[in-house]
């Protein structure tokens, strides 16, 4: 699917104008001004969809009463619980444990192989699809570290909370870029294959928001490149690491003392439950991509729908800043096909340029992330921005000029991915630019925890994108893969020692029937049951036809439920 | 998109549809009525959950692709592989040596290599797997984690392989000790960790977290932005 001939006009443009803005980039100053800070503050005002009319509501019930929240965010927490507490037998447990861990991406395989270095003997890892099918698979661009000599923790700590607009909790930030140097021997004592310089010392490049080379990358397969020796890694210990896959948790378990005490898990193919009961749960559910907040397509894989953030806002955790959601700027728009797929930041980091319908230069290009994606929607709104066939709109990111800067085969060599998935529709992308807008692609609020991953409730550590406060509003990139590792080790940990110490008592969903309760007090009627597990892509028109209920946020993932 | 849309005939395990052109497997798949909770992934080509194989009219032969990657074509038989059952090896990385013997101690089956190439051909992402099983063999494991570095672990080459061998597993052995062993190693992360042990940047950070809002604003505004290589 090249360009079609309605988008080429537009592509001769583009061309017209590259040299004259390589040798801008060649020059070494930002080829636009950064803004200043209040500029930003208007620009994402005006322009950045969480500061819509519509964008949050209040919320009725639980932990965060009368607080804004996003409303996709409040329906789903407004909602009815997928089981019945009257019917589960919960004298009858299947798995007995030291430490859960809900979620299988990175940051529950992290914790679990630090659990075990901690002692902990019996792991179980409950995930909705494979082990490893998570957000953590999917990042490209990289992780953040201080590990050149002209950088330091403390530029990286100012960076994360310029970024985060200052609204991060300060201990969780300190955490973060203090144990980021660690985090990176770790990995690559595992094996994993950080890009290196030819003398050995790691690559680095910037990344939005950031003052220094600070990205450390495994060409732009970085997520999967972790992920996949994480994985490794907890499969060789099926001794004291057990993998359930194809087995969410639908909510957490109590005791009768208030404590968490492991969750009720559901697989997903034969409906059969599952009760774990554990000294310490970890939820590490990752974040919520797949709500489709506001309409906007997503980067996020498919199993990405908050169910951590539902199953503990029951049990009675406090969120935190969840009126914040993050869009990425670069979304791809054109082909059809691939719409919402991430184009990594790093296309920006080796020089790439986002320019508009007419080929000029509008942004600088590494701005922090909510406010280049505020500046794409300002050039789309105002008419500067290119129309696809399907009545999309983007603007370019100039991807030739990397190969200009950076030398030919640049792109071969660290940007696989990309090339490859251009190329499976028909358009080379060292020749032509990628249409592109913003898509939603991370939560950066969520679970409120302390430096350790510790909750509010006893017994329950949240780890990774499920968790709030590390990065306050607005995350950076690179800093979210630092995220699951820091707090997955963290986390782990401490569920370890924690283990050894709890006594629990006995199983109760007494919680369950208590926010029922509260959803009936605050005379809130609806069909809406959660955690959702899986949006729901099915062709409504087809299949609506005989049911009476429907629901285009949560599909039909509803039908049968009795009010 | 404007007007009627066109329609390609597919068949999703064995049952007819008619699906939008253009569309992915994945895509066709739902559109057919199927709510997945399996084969069904990152959606965007990194997981490798999506595998699927399928035949087109008129051709014998069977090909393999991820369901989130590929577009239908008129007249396509599909299924999806719901799960790859593969060999793999539990290791103590710490005790293994990066050389050819750790295979054939781990991973036997790999010197069962034929040659066919079956597996190269029906890789998705275009790896030259038996050139990375062959490169394994003779014992060449920075070559071999080179040349499967973009593997997302799909399975397919597993299915098609006449000496059953899981490919993707062997490859991500190979990786694990180049990555371990082999590259070189980066001097200034030792003297780093070694600053954050002593302390260096405590007293710094303490401030920084002391500080309030508006100071901190204000720092922020004004530290120095250098992207040179050090
Ligand atoms: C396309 C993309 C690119 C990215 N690029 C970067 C980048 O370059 N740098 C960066 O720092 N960050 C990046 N990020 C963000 C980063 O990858 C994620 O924030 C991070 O990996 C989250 O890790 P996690 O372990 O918390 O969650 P995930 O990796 O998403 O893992 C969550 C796991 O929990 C499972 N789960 C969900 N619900 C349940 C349930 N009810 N029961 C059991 N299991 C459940 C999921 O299936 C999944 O396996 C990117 C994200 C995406 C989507
Ligand atoms: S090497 Fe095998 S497992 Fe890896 S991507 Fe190719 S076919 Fe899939
Ligand atoms: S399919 Fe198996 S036997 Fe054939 S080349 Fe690949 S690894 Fe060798």
């Amino acid at each position: 699917m090249p360009y079609p001939e309605s988008m080429r006009e537009s592509l001769k443009m583009v061309e017209k104008t590259r040299a004259k803005r390589v040798e801008l980039a060649k020059s070494g100053k930002p080829v636009v001004p950064p803004l200043t800070l209040e500029e930003r503050e208007e620009l994402l005002k005006k322009f950045h969809p969480d500061y819509q009319p519509d964008a949050e509501k209040i919320i009725r019930v639980g932990p965060n009463k009368g607080e804004k929240m996003t409303a996709q965010v409040v329906d789903l927490l407004e909602s009815h619980s997928r089981i019945n507490p009257d019917e589960i037998d919960l004298s009858s447990v299947d798995f007995d444990v030291d430490v859960l861990i809900i979620g299988g991406g990175g940051a529950g395989c992290m914790a679990a192989i630090w659990a075990m270095k901690e002692g902990a003997e019996k792991i179980l890892i409950s995930t909705k699809l494979r082990l490893g099918d998570a957000n953590s698979m999917m990042s490209q661009g990289g992780m953040q570290a201080a590990v050149n000599p002209h950088d330091s923790p403390a530029i990286h700590y100012l960076d994360v909370m310029g970024g985060g607009h200052f609204d991060n909790k300060p201990e969780l930030v300190k955490a973060l870029v203090m144990d980021a140097p660690f985090i990176v021997k770790f990995l690559m004592e595992l094996g994993v294959m950080w890009d290196r310089l030819p003398d050995g010392h790691l690559q680095t490049k910037p990344g939005g928001g950031t003052s220094r080379r600070r990205m450390l990358s495994c060409r732009d397969y970085t997520g999967a490149e972790i992920m996949r020796v994480l994985r490794d890694e907890v499969r060789n210990h099926p001794d004291k690491i057990t993998v359930l896959e194809y087995s969410p948790a639908i909510e957490l378990l109590l005791d009768d003392k208030g404590q968490v005490a492991g969750a009720i898990l559901m697989q997903t193919e034969t409906g059969e439950y599952i009760v774990v009961r554990a000294k310490s749960t970890i939820i590490a559910t990752g974040g919520f991509g797949r709500l489709h907040i506001k309409g906007f397509p997503t980067t996020n894989h498919y199993g990405a729908t908050a169910d951590g953030l539902v199953m503990a806002y029951r049990a009675g955790a406090k969120l935190l800043y969840m009126d914040s959601v993050q869009y990425h700027p670069t979304g791809a728009v054109y082909p059809e096909q691939i719409w919402g797929f991430l184009i990594t930041e790093k296309v920006r980091g080796l020089g790439g340029q986002p320019v508009n319908r007419l080929g000029e230069l509008f942004v600088f290009p590494l701005e922090p992330r909510d406010v280049e994606a505020a500046s794409f929607i300002k050039e789309c709104a105002e008419g500067r921005g290119v129309k696809t066939p399907t009545g999309r709109v983007g603007i370019w990111l100039d991807s030739p000029v990397i190969e200009i800067l950076n030398g030919p085969g640049t792109i071969e060599k660290q940007l696989p991915a990309m090339l490859r998935q251009f190329h499976r529709f028909g358009i080379d992308i060292r020749k032509e630019p990628m249409l592109v807008y913003p898509t939603l692609h991370y939560q950066n609020g969520g679970i409120e925890i302390d430096e350790w991953g510790r909750t509010s409730l006893p017994n329950l550590f949240v780890a990774g994108e499920a968790s709030g406060g590390v990065h306050g509003r607005n995350r950076l990139m690179g800093n979210s893969v630092l995220d699951y590792n820091v707090y997955g080790r963290r986390t782990g940990i401490k569920a370890a020692e924690n283990a050894r110490k709890v006594k629990l008592g006995k199983l109760t969903l007494e919680h369950v029937r208590k926010y029922e309760d509260e959803l009936k007090e605050a005379g809130i009627k609806t069909k809406r049951i959660a955690p959702i597990l899986f949006p729901d892509y099915r062709n409504f028109e087809i299949i609506k036809k005989h049911r009476k209920f429907f629901d285009p946020f949560v599909g039909f993932a509803l039908t049968g439920w009795q009010e | 998109m404007s007007g009627e849309v066109k329609k390609v005939t597919v068949f999703i395990m064995g049952q007819k549809y008619e699906v939008p052109e253009g569309f992915t497997i994945l895509n066709a798949i739902e559109y057919a009525g199927y709510q997945l909770k399996r084969g069904v992934g990152c959606r965007e080509g990194f997981c490798g959950a999506c595998a699927t194989v399928y035949k087109l009219p008129g051709d014998y032969k069977l090909r393999g692709g991820l369901a989130c990657q590929t577009v239908v074509q008129e007249g396509m038989y599909i299924a999806q592989i719901p799960f790859t059952p593969a060999q793999k090896a539990t290791y103590d990385l710490n005790e293994l040596k990066p050389d050819v013997t750790t295979f054939q101690k781990l991973y036997p089956e790999a010197f069962r290599c034929l040659g066919c190439n079956a597996c190269s051909k029906v890789c998705p992402q275009e790896i030259k797997v038996m050139d990375y099983i062959q490169a394994i063999m003779r014992g060449d494991i920075a070559l071999a984690a080179d040349l499967s570095f973009d593997c997302i672990m799909c399975g397919l080459c597993a299915m098609r392989c006449p000496a059953e061998m899981a490919q993707y597993n062997i490859a991500l052995l190979a990786r694990r000790l180049y990555g371990k062993y082999m590259m070189p190693k980066p001097e200034f992360l030792e003297k780093r960790l070694k600053e954050i042990e002593e302390g260096k940047f405590d007293k710094e950070i303490e401030k920084l977290m002391k500080m309030d809002r508006e100071s901190l604003a204000k720092k922020y505004s004004e530290r120095d932005i250098n992207f040179e290589i050090t």
